[in-house]
């Protein structure tokens, strides 16, 4: 995705992740922003079903030739699902950040967790110029 | 000069192929010796513990060997052809007495476990390695058994560690700046101990106030290299020392920069309690294509009884012996870190490099060191360069200097990656890129001592025609350079994607 | 000026011109400050000219033993095996021995195409999937395999056969007491690794197991059984030091349940040089890949589509990744495994089974002709294939000096390296292709009349049972 993008429906951690919440579900992933910085992703391999993720802990690593970088959970909850798409092919994670290249969904422990994330606004406003 | 040419050079034409894509059935240089022995029945080795079928090693004969291996040297580039200014990587001239020394029968063909009697020669030699060592940093006590740089540093997380349990003391964390060098982390990590970065100030040195604030009682080591990776010595260092040593914790010299200041300051002096050296920069050993390098350690007083096992002893009789404390009571040493006594060859050139030196030499070495690196600084500094290449911090550098890319890549389209590579188009390595990660499109250069006026003048000669090639005909050149190189950019995301790391059969 | 620069007077004063001081003390004047100058010359010695330097080396090569100067049985992981010219010559190139990491690989194809092949022939050997660019040497290999295991697992302690070179135990013990791994040790029996023990030292929480193979006192292993039980009993990662020489004839560790094989890499075309440099081989299954230490070349194509090498999943590295690095090794021995890679190129797929046969032959008949000798056991009768334990009714210092006397070192004193109490009177011998059987021979007479010459230990003391 060559423009940066932040999309104003999703809930943004200030270390580059986002989270869609629908109902007590949310998916999750990582932002325009921190897949620029990485490059091309080389490599992901996503967490079993049934995890435990707890809010700002890392639960994955995404790695692009530069670097590897920790994925950080923006809310507790536990895995219910993995994009099992992007093990052969990670480059969705560069080419659409909020869409194919998602990358778990959970069910949220915690709704109260929301309150302390940014929404679209806030969260660029955090990466300055 | 340098060619855009599109036509394919010789070595470019020339498709690579594996030694495992030539020879054929049959073909063979190793000739077996005659079995003058019994036959073995099969019970010698079990069928079960047989191998079924052979490794797949080619079958070439020994002229095909040396074609292939000789071309290959020729697709690489190397000190020995032209320069080299990695920064903190003291790519200085290999004397080529070192290998002749080396290959004496007498120090290549001494087996590690002969009896130290009938090894003294090799323990005379290390003993005199380690009071040269000692001399040099301004600490006593030598090891010289780690095998490389980042192998020493881990020694000296471990002797911190064993330092402070021996006190009754578990401290968990490790102060390093974050100008620091990668391997500072990642050996913290494997000592069981745990990174807290400090800041660096606006002039490059160590941000005394942020060390203040993290300096406590849980800080087992500060980890720093003086001058740093930026070239800069750190003025304050003797305040640092304090700092450090007021609570309690110990002061951790990486030697990767010691090129700068031989003869002139010794880490023994600035406070450092543990000084690890590369004999693979300062002192000669070949960098071989990444290695084999090796890092012995010095150590002050408080810290010896910890050393790795075994040493170098000379007895009263002045007969050498290898000491691996276990006489008597319990040995508070860290124990080993490798097999046998560490990477004896690099002694023996590293050795041979202080003799043909002396302590005068290796002053004039570190003089001629910075004297080069400043004098390179200035010509990039020069109107047509220093504007796209700017210093990025200080005036003045000691052996080495990082210039940022950014004005350059802002106004010509360029970046730092592109520029090393159109270097390659004109017969020099480029410096080293995008390290230390503070500075943005970072260049870091290290001309070494062993350079000429002349060389230094061409180099400043080849960027200020590069940045006018970008300024005049536009980024593409550069952004599509190499082009006169055996291959040009090679495709990395694919190669870690999808990984080919062996031949395939 | 100084050795090996090349400022002049004119220079000088030219290039300080240009920087803009009026002197090089200026230029240390004003960035290090006045406490921590050194204002004294180092207490060195003077230089001297390449003439009396070479003089100096000769001498202090003078006052050792090599291998030139006696008819030597040393091994325990270090070996002399010929080392063909052609490698002297290949190593000795400039555009191999003097260059740095590849990280240009432009122009590094040469090394990065080295380390690809290399990658490959330690592959074929160890009949493993994956193999890096090398480590440092064999110890420390096995310790960056037991850091592999913990990243892999997190278990609580490595369990390994008393059998693994002490060396190796030593090192291992030295890095798992940096990240708080127990390190606990199996005995053996009669030679190889206990099974019993083995297993019942194994269980759930065992993060790595490991042994040797052929094990540090010569006796071939069970590899498979052991690497079986040890899954058996836990999901350890298996870890095998092997020695390569015999990978010719014994079944590979990829072959036998090992997980990851490393090993001393010396005796593959590295002289002995005391101790070091040599490489370190790091083999492992595939799905290790990401986890290995150290550097790896990979191929790749360039923007006109011919054929290259690249260093890849340099993330894994120090460089990048830094505090999740999988090691902070960051120098590949890559001269010396160049080193190694010409070797079994020069052996072939031929010369490194004959080789392996032609050890088994001659350490089979040493062994024999050895025993035979009056106050000269086998300390096991295990297979062995290029290296055997004796045990001596006598005191083997005594022994050894004497042998020592007539131009002969017979082997390594056992406990002086294990430092463990059952293996006084213990004797290592290793067998080259460089020691013929007339050689063997004269092994036999100088030790037979050695042992003899003294006391027996036996005498006054109660045997040792093995």
């Amino acid at each position: 995705m060559a423009e940066a993008n932040y999309p104003q429906d999703l809930l943004y951690h200030p270390e580059h992740d986002w989270a869609r919440v629908e109902d007590d579900l949310a998916t999750l992933g990582i932002t325009w922003y921190a897949q620029d910085a990485l490059g091309e992703v080389v490599f992901f391999d996503p967490p079993a079903v049934g995890t435990t993720l707890v809010k700002d802990e890392p639960y994955a690593e995404v790695e692009s030739v530069k670097a590897v970088s920790d994925v950080l959970a923006p809310l507790s909850g536990e895995i219910v699902e993995v994009n099992g798409d992007l093990t052969g092919d990670p480059g969705a994670i560069n080419e659409d950040p909020y869409g194919e290249g998602w990358l778990v969904k959970i069910r949220i422990a915690e709704p109260a967790e929301r309150e302390a994330l940014l929404d679209a606004d806030a969260y660029s406003a955090t990466l300055g110029g | 000069m340098s060619s855009t040419t599109t036509s394919e050079l010789p070595l470019q034409r020339e498709r690579a192929r594996t030694i495992f894509e030539k020879g054929a059935p049959g073909r063979r240089a190793f000739v077996c010796p005659e079995r003058d022995v019994p036959q073995v029945s099969g019970e010698a080795l079990p069928e079960r513990f047989r191998r079924r079928d052979p490794p797949r090693l080619p079958e070439v004969s020994e002229p095909e060997i040396v074609r292939h291996y000789v071309g290959l040297s020729k697709r690489n580039f190397d000190l020995d052809s032209g320069f080299y200014p990695l920064g903190s990587c003291t790519m200085k001239h290999n004397p080529r007495l070192h290998e002749r020394v080396a290959a004496l029968p007498g120090h290549a063909r001494l087996h590690p476990l002969q009896d130290p009697e009938r090894a003294q020669g090799a323990l005379e030699l290390m003993w005199n390695l380690q009071q040269a060592l000692a001399e040099i940093s301004g600490l006593p006590h030598v090891s010289l058994q780690p095998s490389a740089g980042s192998h020493g540093e881990l020694a000296g997380v471990l002797l911190t560690r064993a330092y402070h349990e021996a006190r009754g003391e578990h401290r968990h964390k490790v102060l390093a700046p974050d100008t620091s060098h990668g391997t500072n982390p990642a050996t913290v990590t494997m000592a069981g101990l745990e990174v807290v970065k400090v800041a660096t100030n606006p002039d490059g040195g160590v941000d005394l106030d942020d060390l203040r604030a993290k300096a406590d009682a849980d800080v087992a080591c500060l980890m720093l290299t003086n001058p740093n990776t930026l070239g800069l010595f750190d003025p304050n260092i003797e305040e640092i020392a304090q700092i450090v040593h007021g609570v309690g914790a110990t002061l951790y010299y990486d030697g990767a920069n010691l090129n700068a200041v031989m003869g002139l300051s010794r880490p023994g002096d600035m406070g450092f309690d543990i000084v690890h050296f590369n004999l693979h920069k300062s002192f000669t050993q070949p960098h071989g294509g990444g290695g084999p390098g090796s890092g012995p350690i010095a150590v002050s007083d408080r810290i010896a009884p910890f050393l790795p096992r075994p040493l170098v002893a000379r007895k009263d009789d002045g007969v050498f012996d290898l000491d691996f404390g276990r006489a008597g009571s319990e040995s508070k040493s860290i124990g080993r870190l490798r097999g046998f006594q560490g990477n004896y060859g690099c002694f023996v050139r590293s050795y041979a490099y202080i003799c043909s030196l002396g302590g005068d030499g290796l002053r004039d070495a570190s003089e001629a060191a910075v004297l080069n690196a400043n004098y390179l600084l200035a010509r990039l500094q020069e109107q047509d360069i220093g504007e796209y290449l700017p210093l990025a911090y200080g005036e003045l550098c000691l052996h080495e200097f990082v210039l940022s890319g950014g004005p350059m890549k802002k106004q010509l389209g360029i970046k730092t990656l592109d520029l090393a590579k159109r270097l390659l188009d004109f017969g020099f390595h480029p410096p080293t890129v995008y390290f230390p990660l503070l500075v943005e499109e970072a260049l870091m250069v290290e001309p070494t001592e062993t350079e000429t006026r002349e060389t230094l003048d061409a180099f400043a000669a080849a960027i200020a025609e590069i940045l006018r090639e970008a300024a005049d005909e536009g980024p593409e050149i550069a952004q599509n350079a190499p082009y006169t190189t055996p291959v040009r950019r090679l495709d990395e995301v694919g190669a870690a994607k999808n990984p080919v790391i062996r031949q395939a059969f | 000026m100084s050795r090996y620069t090349s400022i002049t007077p004119a220079d000088l004063d030219a290039m300080l011109e240009t920087i803009g001081v009026p002197s090089i003390e200026a230029l240390f004047e004003r960035q290090i400050p006045e406490g921590v100058r050194l204002r004294r010359p180092l207490e060195l010695p003077d230089g001297r000219p390449e003439q009396d330097v070479f003089a100096h080396l000769r001498e202090l090569a003078r006052k050792n033993v090599s291998a030139e100067d006696e008819l030597s049985f040393l091994g325990a992981g270090m070996y002399d095996h010929y080392v063909p010219a052609l490698i002297d010559m290949l190593m000795e190139r400039s555009e191999f021995l003097t260059p740095y990491t590849p990280y240009q690989p432009e122009i590094s194809q040469g090394g990065l195409q080295v380390m690809f092949e290399y990658q490959t022939a330690i592959s074929e050997l160890t009949a493993l999937g994956v193999a890096n660019a090398s480590v440092y040497e064999g110890p420390s290999a096995v310790a960056a395999a037991g850091y592999l295991a913990k990243l892999h697992n997190g278990g609580r302690r490595f369990v390994v056969s008393a059998g693994l070179h002490p060396h190796s135990i030593e090192t291992l013990r030295t890095q798992a007491h940096g990240y708080g791994m127990e390190v606990v040790e199996v005995p053996l029996r009669e030679g190889v690794t206990d099974p019993d023990a083995w297993a019942a030292a194994i269980d759930g929480e065992c993060s790595a197991a490991i042994f040797a193979q052929p094990n540090f006192y010569g006796a071939v292993e069970d590899a498979a059984a052991l690497s079986g039980a040890a899954k058996d009993a836990g999901d350890p990662v298996v870890i095998a030091q092997v020695d390569p020489i015999t990978l010719g004839i014994l079944a590979p560790p990829g072959e036998c349940g090992v997980d990851v094989a490393v090993g001393e890499g010396q005796p593959l075309g590295n002289r002995l040089d005391f101790g070091g440099p040599s490489f370190g081989f790091f083999a492992a299954r595939e799905e290790y890949l990401r986890r290995m230490p150290g550097r790896i070349a990979g191929e790749t194509t360039d923007v006109d589509g011919r054929r290259g090498f690249v260093l890849t999943l340099q993330t894994r590295e120090q460089h990048i990744r830094r505090e999740k690095a999988t090691s902070n090794i960051c120098t590949a021995q890559a001269l010396n495994a160049l080193g190694g890679v010409v070797y079994l190129t020069w052996l072939g797929r031929r010369g490194i089974v004959e080789l392996g046969e032609l050890l088994l032959a001659r350490t089979h008949y040493a062994r024999e002709t050895l025993c035979a000798l009056e106050g000269v056991e086998p300390l096991h009768t295990q297979p062995v294939i290029r290296e055997f334990a004796l045990r001596l009714d006598a005191d083997v210092a005594e022994v050894k000096r004497r042998c020592a006397a007539q131009g002969v070192n017979p082997g390594v004193d056992l406990e002086r390296i294990t430092g463990r109490e059952e293996d006084r009177g213990g004797l290592l011998v290793a067998i080259t292709e460089q020691r013929s059987r007339a050689d063997i021979d004269r092994l036999a007479e100088v030790l037979g009349a050695a042992v003899g010459a003294g006391e027996r230990r036996s005498a006054g003391e109660p045997a040792v049972v093995a």
